[in-house]
């Protein structure tokens, strides 16, 4: 019966998401005012039809249900209550529901979130999104359905992939997906604003917040399935440039340009086509990314679902959903016109030269990504593009990104002049430049690569540390008052450009510095890597809910002094018979100690691998701090202030520009800010 | 307004090319080493780097060469056919190990069971440009007087292993 339940309320889900996806478009065409405010309520009822699906669908898995196809091929009744619950997007059927699930939160969110907006707007914006949530919804009850019955009813489940039964699990999808799906709205504001005719300033103001939201999601989720890869497949990588990862990757490169150029739109009103195309962009990878994922074009370790009807389906709504925005751009945008003029030497064109580099550089992942498929399509044959050709590209497309990024926030708009940047961030480029020669010398060896790493990562930190001080200098008030008459933004963009720093530094000197020996061990035997020593002290058997284990025990010394303990475990998840490792990590801020066991040999005697990696929790720590930078521009007052009224709102917004006035003014702003915080 | 529809015409092609992706499934292609003789090296082997591999050492025996390497996604999906078909022990098989690093590639190799009798490490791929590798995997059939019969681009697959790998070795070994 609940499956039933929830198989109907998707259906009803597609007719309320057919009216969203057009009554308001037509009724904003027509100017007609009830269409237009059909798009609130018609979100909401969307919200709750999907969500009852899901909950429908997560209810049949905690109980167990084994005559649902989906639950019996994703779940076991052995498998403990909190993967259970993860099962449910542990499949083709149900990634797909929560595809959709999210898509509706995000359309929810707008409709609540967009009062200021005009309604036409709000309508285009809604609109879009439905229209979207028709394409997936209709993909589901088509040929993905995660509610049909098996007949006969399976005696138990076939078991959740082993490798997705993981704490990360839980998390990393969601997350991920909400910034895949959070594109979505940049995406909805860029057709809508295309539609409407209306690419102005106002236009990128109001897609800042939406599109940074879904960048720091996007940001989390990758961070979060890398870490999951470093301590889950046993191998000490912490990125494969798998497919898989690219389609999360591309998103973000593009997303990551679309920040830059949305603000270059807002406060000079330039690059307006130029952010439109990369709002198109960045979704229609997030939608490519799910094609290639779910359509088996590309064999990848996440390949999970191969139905060519699948692939057809995704295809067509790739066609129209990218084809159809891209065509729409290509009539309107010639009508945008440009905005103020730049100079060669102004954060216009560093801005602009980033936005290029970070679009090519999502271009050959993408090229990188479906060369094999183009290959093939050609007929040459099947291959796999890996690491070397990655590699090779990435550093020189991102060395000249990452030296930008320390000029961009130092040039002045409009008009710079490279004399006075290079006085003022002449410190930087010595202090960069000193560290990069001596810092690898003490650390052990020097190499190009190794030097260029540091290089890029202190010329960020330094030229931060320049920014910051600059913009503090002053003797009027204190410390604390100058502080904080800065915008938050700004503190959002110096936290995460020092996340990038943060980020190069760790990999740099994890790729630089890391060793790692391969061995065969016997209970008492020694292994010696990086100054410790390994002592192992055996394998001993243990029995989990769904699997058998041989756990493994290191104990580490330094100089005769005991450190930590290792307990790297070698599982066999019992229903599929497949083979897991789960490695012992020492994580610290300097480095992690990471063993993993290999095969048992004869004799008692197991394979170990044991690596010592240098700095690389800084990897994900620098990803951490992109996505608090991110938080902390989103809670920027401007963007609540805002919610007031308009005509004010773009007083204020014009003043805060100018830092003298923030600080005459912040008792007016204050009690203005609170007023609309209280009330939303 | 030509400019502005670049970005979908670039689309359409990709569309073109992922709607064709979708029927595929791999083809054999004529190589310009077929006939020829397998170009020479001597390279170190991957578990015991003091060493080496030579083609020349095979000369008198018909043999695969699988070029192969840890981070090829596509090698993941032929390696249970090879590893079947050393079990068969119908004909040797020797791996070149394409930029790869020992201790990923053995682990791979532990992971997924051993295949070959022995494997050359071909670490900065200077070799594979002699063997016009542009893509691993591939698989190259090499008779009693070392000269290249076939060329398989792409993981063999049972189909490709049975109706031409196989009797194609066995035509050539009764010769």
């Amino acid at each position: 019966m609940i499956p039933e339940i929830g198989h109907f309320s998707l259906i009803l889900a597609l007719l309320v998401a057919l009216i969203l996806g057009s009554v308001p478009i037509i009724g904003a065409a027509r100017g007609n005012a009830v269409w237009m405010g059909l798009a609130r309520p018609a979100a909401r009822a969307q919200f709750f039809l999907i969500a009852t699906a899901f909950i429908c669908l997560a209810y049949t898995f905690a109980s167990k249900d084994y005559s649902v196809g989906y639950v019996a091929s994703n779940s076991n009744s052995k498998l403990p209550l909190q993967f259970r619950i993860a099962a449910v997007w542990g499949g083709h059927e149900g990634s797909l529901l929560l595809w959709a699930m999210i898509l509706s939160i995000w359309t929810v969110a707008v409709s609540v979130f967009s009062k200021h907006l005009p309604d036409d707007m709000r309508a285009r914006i809604l609109g879009v999104m439905g229209l979207i949530s028709v394409g997936f919804l209709l993909f589901m009850l088509v040929v993905s359905n995660p509610f049909e019955r098996l007949i006969p009813a399976a005696l138990d489940g076939r078991d959740l992939n082993p490798l997705l039964q993981d704490p990360g699990m839980i998390f990393h999808p969601p997350m991920l997906y909400m910034g895949y799906v959070g594109f979505s709205v940049a995406f909805a504001f860029a057709i809508a604003a295309l539609l409407g005719g209306q690419l102005d300033s106002a236009w990128a103001r109001w897609s800042r917040p939406w599109t940074t939201m879904a960048w720091v999601f996007l940001t989390l989720g990758i961070m979060g399935g890398s870490n999951w890869a470093y301590y889950e497949l046993g191998w000490g990588g912490w990125w494969f440039w798998d497919a898989v990862e690219n389609a999360s990757f591309m998103p973000w490169l593009v997303g990551t340009a679309l920040i830059h150029s949305l603000a270059v739109t807002e406060k000079r009103g330039s690059f307006k086509a130029w952010t439109v195309l990369l709002a198109i962009g960045a979704f229609s990878l997030s939608l490519l990314g799910t094609f290639l994922v779910r359509s088996g074009v590309l064999t990848s370790v996440h390949a999970f679902a191969t139905d060519p009807r699948r692939g057809l389906f995704i295809l067509v709504f790739l066609v129209v959903v990218i084809g159809g925005s891209l065509a729409l751009f290509a009539w309107r945008a010639p009508t945008v016109g440009r905005g103020g003029k730049f100079s060669v030497i102004s954060r216009e064109s560093f801005l602009l030269a980033n936005n290029v580099l970070l679009a090519v550089a999502a271009m050959s992942v993408l090229l990188g990504t479906l060369y094999p498929l183009f290959l093939d399509a050609l007929g040459l044959g099947k291959i796999s593009v890996g690491p070397p050709y990655f590699d090779t590209v990435f550093v020189p497309l991102m060395t000249p990104a990452l030296f930008l990024m320390g000029i961009g926030p130092i040039a002045r708009w409009k008009n710079a002049t490279l004399p006075e940047l290079a006085m003022r961030l002449r410190w930087a480029f010595a202090v960069s430049v000193a560290t990069a020669l001596v810092l690898p010398l003490l650390l052990g060896h020097w190499t190009p690569m190794i030097g260029l790493g540091l290089f890029l990562a202190f010329w960020i930190f330094a030229s931060s540390v320049h920014l910051v001080r600059q913009r503090l200098a002053g003797d009027r008030a204190t410390l604390l008052a100058r502080m904080k008459s800065v915008q938050r933004a700004w503190w959002g963009m110096v936290i995460a450009h020092i996340g990038i720093a943060v980020f190069t530094l760790g990999v740099t000197v994890v790729k630089g510095f890391e060793s790692e020996i391969a061995v065969r061990m016997l209970p008492g035997d020694v292994a010696h890597l990086a100054g410790y020593d390994f002592k192992f002290e055996g394998v001993q058997d243990s029995i989990g809910a769904n699997y058998t284990a041989s756990r493994g025990q290191l104990r580490v010394s330094k100089n005769g002094v005991e450190r930590t303990v290792l307990s790297p475990e070698k599982r066999l998840y019992t229903v599929q018979n497949m083979p897991m490792t789960e490695a012992g990590i020492s994580p610290a801020l300097i480095h992690d100690l990471y063993a993993s066991l290999g095969e048992p040999l004869e004799d008692g005697a197991w394979s170990v691998r044991i690596y010592h990696k240098p700095m690389v929790e800084w990897i994900w720590a620098g990803a951490v701090l992109m996505a608090l930078g991110g938080l902390l521009a989103i809670s920027d007052r401007r963007y609540r202030v805002r919610r007031k009224n308009l005509t004010e709102e773009k007083a204020v917004t014009k003043k805060s520009v100018v830092k003298k006035a923030v600080v005459k003014k912040p008792a007016a702003k204050k009690t203005v800010s609170k007023k609309v915080s209280a009330k939303v | 307004m030509k400019r502005f529809l670049l970005p979908l015409i670039i689309f359409l092609v990709m569309v073109g090319f992922l709607a064709v992706g979708l029927h595929l499934d791999p083809r054999e292609v004529p190589s310009p080493l077929v006939g020829k003789p397998a170009p020479a090296f001597d390279l170190p082997l991957l578990d015991q780097p003091e060493k080496t591999f030579s083609p020349k050492q095979m000369l008198g025996q018909v043999w695969l060469l699988n070029v192969w390497a840890s981070w090829c996604v596509a090698c993941r999906e032929e390696h249970p056919l090879l590893v079947a078909l050393s079990k068969a022990k119908l004909v040797p098989i020797y791996g070149m190990d394409y930029k790869d690093t020992r201790a990923e590639a053995q682990q791979w190799l532990n992971e997924g069971g051993n295949p070959y009798a022995a494997n050359a490490m071909d670490i900065d791929g200077r070799v594979g440009i002699d063997y016009g590798v542009y893509g691993v995997p591939e698989t190259y059939v090499i008779d009693k007087s070392g000269v290249i019969v076939y060329k398989q681009i792409g993981p063999i697959t049972e189909q490709v292993l049975s109706n031409k790998i196989m009797p194609l070795v066995e035509r050539l070994q009764a010769q």
